[in-house]
């Protein structure tokens, strides 16, 4: 952890994504003004010493509702991450220790079908289904998760089960099952940490573009790609409406992807000679 | 004036100083072999010469070659020299060459870039060149790709590539470690060959004295970025001034002392063992096509003895070893450990594996980087039904950790605090911790420095005559096997060719093969006297 | 080769039928009747059942699959529940909005990724590589929707530089093109952010391979190794996320056609969608992801012809 901290990219990404982090606990208990509070008498109001961030068609303080936004997108992206991981993972990991099988034949397969299938195109086919919502949003990216980690984790274990170690551990007489977890799994964690922390960004800007066209997030709730959408008529006189929640998604991306990035330069031995 | 002159070089990469004060020359139409351990210093050397330095390399000193320093060329300049003047030959082939060019664009290329000839007539040299390095037209028309060609014929091409403009100098860097034995032998004769017809001078690096001994007009001995020890290559045989270039020779003559005697009864009974391998389908239709690795192998390993199995990459002596461990089916015959068989299409219990453990070639791949030693030494405990617990488990790791020379304190540490010699010391251990009674040995030192591999060597010998351990010594390398088997095995495409007693085999081999690879091996012992 | 090739071909088919037979059960998933959705509350249920019959809902699964199946292989893609014309027309206008669309920025990412790429790479630690990285992080982290906005309203509305929307049809060509320019850019600027890291990370993975340092020693230039060398082996990740690009492209074309108003067949699945005229959104779904299988054949093929272990391999 020290390392990382002496990467400039992983302090300026930390403290990025700490900030919204720590937007969106604690606007549980306070934000300046709450999201509910509709004043049409305030509305459109440009940045002041009151609304920092000035107010919205609905008189809302927009500041407030970036903080409680920040919440919307942080939940469906760790709650997406978490379907990919805890569903890939072990797929990938299964599909490893028998490569070749039957078993591998069928999850890769499953795989490339849906990667086929473009993020969007599963989040319309299933709102279309099921209705436009947050949870049906978390499904959708978290869908396109699975395959992504299943591969890396495929990979990454195939690499290591030709390694002398695992060998060894097998003339120990120890199952696949258990030299996945005992020997593959805590050596793919860097790669997953660094994939993980992609993913988290990818799916911020996908809980955007969906609450964006309406299939996310429903209103009351805030979300920051709502809010754009909103904004979208009145751009032309108050961009302040548009400036704010677009800032808050590039620089919660910014900042994760800068830390994945210094992340995979730690962790790749051979950047790591590099540098020496 | 020699062609290559090297006087007082220095080199430091970033603040690290690499080389001191290195001097050395090459003759025309000579060889100067210069050899030393990994971590000498010998490949930066040769880098210097034709100036393909790693990023942030700083050299000092004078590189005389045809009268120019080479310290202090442009880089415009350097381009022309090399491939005209200087050519180069890597270590490892299969990555030296491009993957998506043929062989006959890229042994072209040479003279292509330095615009000494048109198209046509470039492929026409191209062709010759390779005609010249043993690569006939007929199986290797200039539209091979490098990867439908084999690690020896690479390399060919790799020298072809290098002599296309018939350079002043050529240096080889380690040109023959990655192939087998008798391409090794070969290979060194074509460089051997070139070097008379074209007059060039070789500056040949290796870390195996026993390679070059035979081919050098000049050996230069490195370690740790010095030159300790030069001259004619007759004259340091005889003399051998320096301590470092004697314990290089003894320890690549390194013979331990053993007292253990076989006993009567087999531990392992091999009886025609079948391993087949699925094949990528050609065609659609049709049944799976399969590859025999090794073909109805029979063999005995009694108590207390030390066999060897030798044989080149591809043999099949690796898939052997992993059907003999029981990490992989057989598909005919049997194997009987103890005297108990297992057939082909079941598993080996764990009763019986817990009578064999292995130790592998790669001290650095061996062991899970994450796990501390204690944890990776007592792995094996698996294999009992009621591993020792708390203090037991303890004093069981530290008595193992001490008798393969360690100290118990080390069970603490992480496996990167370790030397690759030491890590092989911890593989030993792990393998000893559930006492078996057979220990595989997989290459076990081939990866190793000289000086280091006699060491382990004796660490072995020792153990096998305090334990009455047996061992299945598994290596390309003769000499090794040489010194620590009492039986050999010799195997060629998945058979088992030639059996006997060691030094029966090394005095008298009856099969062609054996004859061969024993001619092409090359052996200090006979050189020194 | 050929065996090469048609083994993907085989493996494109087995892909198409996967993704046709998951589309369909998703959708058959959907409570409702499409019948009665399409005759509306106070129809007869004679005339429902009228209508069932006369779309085939009332045969098996299986058979319903095939009758969907066997109509996509013919071009029919069925009847729109809500304007009950054939689905195939709708689509037919509106194709040729979203593929060029997508085409063209695929076409600039790739035209702006490729030169910063490799000059990234060639200069490594540079400020120019600096300035690379630094850029293509920002452009990662952009919403391409938000960008969209901001262009409209800067370039468009402000300065009238391009139209702010609408497309006057392929009859004037130049002014369709114009009229693509803006949404192109605004799509490509992400994935050209992103393929330019690859080309850049790729490229220097291979000028650290041993045939960059042979291709040095006979003499070649840093330069003319990096052209004549590396580039080639350096296109084969490079190839693999353009292949995924596409795949995005189209998708993202759904939201930035909405922005820009374009009637492309984003348009046509989002106002499906809000009138549940499900056969719409399974036919385009269906078309898209058919698009995506034959780039991936594509791409496929083109690995083969760049690499020539893969010939032999597959």
């Amino acid at each position: 952890m020290k390392r990382a901290f002496k990467m400039p990219g992983f302090t300026i990404g930390f403290i990025l994504a700490f900030t919204f982090a720590a937007a969106a606990l604690i606007s549980f208990i306070w934000s300046p003004f709450g999201t509910d509070g509709v004043d049409i008498v305030n509305k459109l109001h440009t940045p002041d010493a009151t609304n920092w961030f000035g107010t919205d068609h609905l008189g809302r303080d927009i500041f407030s509702m970036i903080m409680v936004g920040a919440r919307t997108s942080i939940a469906v992206a760790i709650v997406a991450v978490g379907i990919g991981v805890l569903l890939g993972v072990p797929l990938g990991l299964a599909a490893a220790a028998r490569k070749g099988s039957l078993l591998d034949e069928v999850i890769m397969r499953g795989n490339d079908l849906i990667f086929a299938f473009p993020a969007l195109l599963i989040a319309i086919l299933i709102t279309a289904v099921f209705g436009p919502s947050a949870i049906n949003a978390i499904i959708a990216i978290g869908i396109f998760n699975i395959p992504v980690f299943a591969r890396l984790s495929r990979g990454g274990a195939l690499s290591l089960w030709t390694r002398d170690f695992v060998l060894a551990a097998r003339v120990s007489g120890k199952s696949r099952v258990r030299i996945s977890f005992e020997h593959i799994l805590p050596n793919i964690t860097n790669l997953l940490i660094v994939q993980g922390t992609i993913q988290f960004s990818l799916g911020i800007l996908a809980e955007a573009a969906l609450s964006y066209i309406g299939l996310g997030a429903q209103p009351p709730i805030p979300s920051w790609g709502r809010m754009l959408a909103d904004s979208q008529t009145m751009v032309s006189f108050a961009p302040h409406l548009a400036l704010f929640p677009g800032l808050a998604i590039v620089l919660t991306v910014l900042g994760l992807n800068l830390m994945g990035d210094a992340l995979r330069d730690l962790f790749d031995p051979k950047l790591r000679r590099d540098r020496q | 004036m020699s062609l290559l002159n090297i006087n007082a070089l220095k080199l430091s990469i970033g603040a690290a100083e690499i080389l001191h004060d290195v001097s050395l020359s090459v003759d025309a139409g000579q060889i100067t072999a210069v050899i030393g351990e990994s971590g000498s210093g010998k490949s930066m050397t040769a880098y210097c010469v034709n100036q393909l330095l790693p990023r942030g390399a700083r050299a000092e000193g004078k590189v005389q070659f045809n009268r120019q320093n080479m310290l202090t060329l442009d880089e415009s300049t350097l381009c022309q020299m090399r491939g005209t003047d200087i050519g180069m030959v890597f270590q490892e082939p299969m990555t030296a060459l491009n993957p998506v060019q043929t062989i006959g664009a890229q042994v072209a290329e040479t003279v292509l870039i330095h615009g000494a000839a048109r198209k046509v007539e470039a492929l026409k040299i191209a062709r010759e060149t390779l005609n010249r390095v043993g690569l006939p037209e007929a199986q290797f028309p200039l539209s091979r790709y490098p990867h439908e060609l084999s690690g020896g014929q690479r390399q060919r091409v790799v020298i072809a590539m290098a002599i296309a403009l018939r350079p002043k100098l050529l240096i080889a860097d380690e040109p023959t470690t990655a192939l087998d034995v008798t391409t090794q032998a070969q290979i060194m004769d074509l460089l051997k060959r070139l070097v008379q017809e074209d007059g060039m001078g070789l500056f040949l690096i290796s870390h195996d004295l026993g390679v070059v001994a035979d081919v050098a007009d000049h050996i230069v001995i490195m370690r740790k970025g010095k030159v300790v020890e030069q001259g004619a290559t007759a004259h340091i045989f005889k003399h051998m001034l320096h301590p470092y270039t004697k314990a290089l020779f003894k320890a690549s003559s390194h013979k331990p002392d053993r007292a253990a005697q076989p006993q009567n009864t087999p531990i392992l009974e091999v009886k025609n063992l079948i391993r087949d391998y699925a094949l990528p389908r050609k065609s659609l239709v049709g049944s799976v096509p399969t590859f025999r690795a090794v073909n109805n192998v029979s063999f005995t390993l009694k108590k207390g003895e030390s066999l060897g199995l030798v044989g080149e990459s591809g043999c099949g002596k690796s898939t052997l070893t992993r059907a003999i461990l029981g990490l992989e089916a057989i598909q005919g015959g049997s194997i009987s450990i103890n005297g108990q068989e297992v057939q082909a299409g079941h598993t080996i219990p764990r009763a019986l594996r817990r009578n064999m453990q292995v130790v592998f070639q790669d001290p650095y791949g061996s062991f899970n980087p994450r796990h501390k030693v204690a944890r990776l030494v007592s792995e094996p405990f698996h294999l009992l039904s009621t591993p020792p617990k708390g203090p037991a488990r303890k004093a069981a790791i530290s008595e193992v950790l001490t008798a393969v020379g360690m100290h118990p304190e080390d069970a603490d540490k992480y496996i990167h605090e370790f030397s690759g010699g030491q890590r092989q010391r911890i593989a030993i251990a792990r393998a000893l911790i559930i006492k078996p009674e057979l220990i595989i040995l997989d290459e076990a030192v081939s990866a190793l420095d000289v000086s280091i591999r006699a060491q382990i060597l004796d660490l072995l010998a020792e153990l096998s005559d305090k334990l009455g351990l047996s061992y299945l010594f598994i290596s390309h390398d003769l000499s090794v096997v040489r010194a620590i088997t009492d039986r050999v095995m010799v195997m060629k495409s998945g058979e088992i060719v030639e059996e006997g007693a060691t030094e029966a085999i090394f005095q008298t081999p009856q099969h062609d093969y054996t004859r061969a690879l024993l001619a092409a091996a090359p052996s200090l012992e006979d050189l020194m006297q | 080769m050929l065996i090469f090739t048609l083994k993907r071909l085989l493996s494109l088919g087995l892909s198409l039928i996967a993704a046709s037979v998951a589309i369909f059960f998703v959708v058959e998933i959907i409570p409702g009747d499409p019948a009665r959705l399409m005759l509306g509350i106070n129809a007869t249920q004679d005339a429902v059942d009228a209508l069932r019959t006369q779309m085939g809902l009332d045969q098996g699964l299986l058979s319903r699959y095939w009758l969907w199946v066997s109509g996509l292989l013919q071009g029919d893609f069925g009847i729109s529940y809500t304007y009950r014309v054939p689905v195939a027309e709708m689509v037919q206008g509106r194709v040729w909005v979203s593929l060029p669309l997508a085409l063209y920025a695929l076409l600039l990412s790739t035209a702006i990724a490729f030169p910063i790429g490799i000059i990234a790479a060639a200069k490594r630690g540079s400020w120019a590589d600096w300035l690379v990285m630094g850029g293509t992080q920002l452009g990662v982290a952009i919403p391409n929707f938000w960008f969209a906005m901001i262009m409209v309203s800067i370039l468009a509305l402000k300065y009238h530089l391009f139209s702010a929307g609408g497309f006057p049809g392929w009859d004037e060509p130049l002014a369709a093109l114009k009229a693509l320019t803006l949404p192109a850019v605004v799509l490509a600027l992400p994935q050209a952010s992103i393929l330019a890291r690859v080309m850049r990370s790729s490229l220097l993975d291979t000028l650290s391979e041993d045939f960059m340092r042979t291709a040095r020693a006979k003499g070649r230039t840093a330069r003319g190794a990096m052209v004549h060398h590396a580039l080639r082996n350096a296109m084969i990740p490079v190839l693999t996320i353009i292949g995924l690009q596409f795949s995005f492209l189209l998708a993202g074309a759904i939201i930035i056609e909405k922005i820009f108003f374009l009637p492309g067949l984003g348009s046509m699945i989002f106002t499906a969608i809000t009138q549940r005229d499900l056969i719409v959104v399974e036919s385009v779904v269906m078309l898209l992801v058919f698009a995506v299988i034959l780039v991936t054949f594509l791409v496929d093929i083109t690995y083969a012809m760049v690499d020539p272990r893969l010939r032999r391999r597959a």
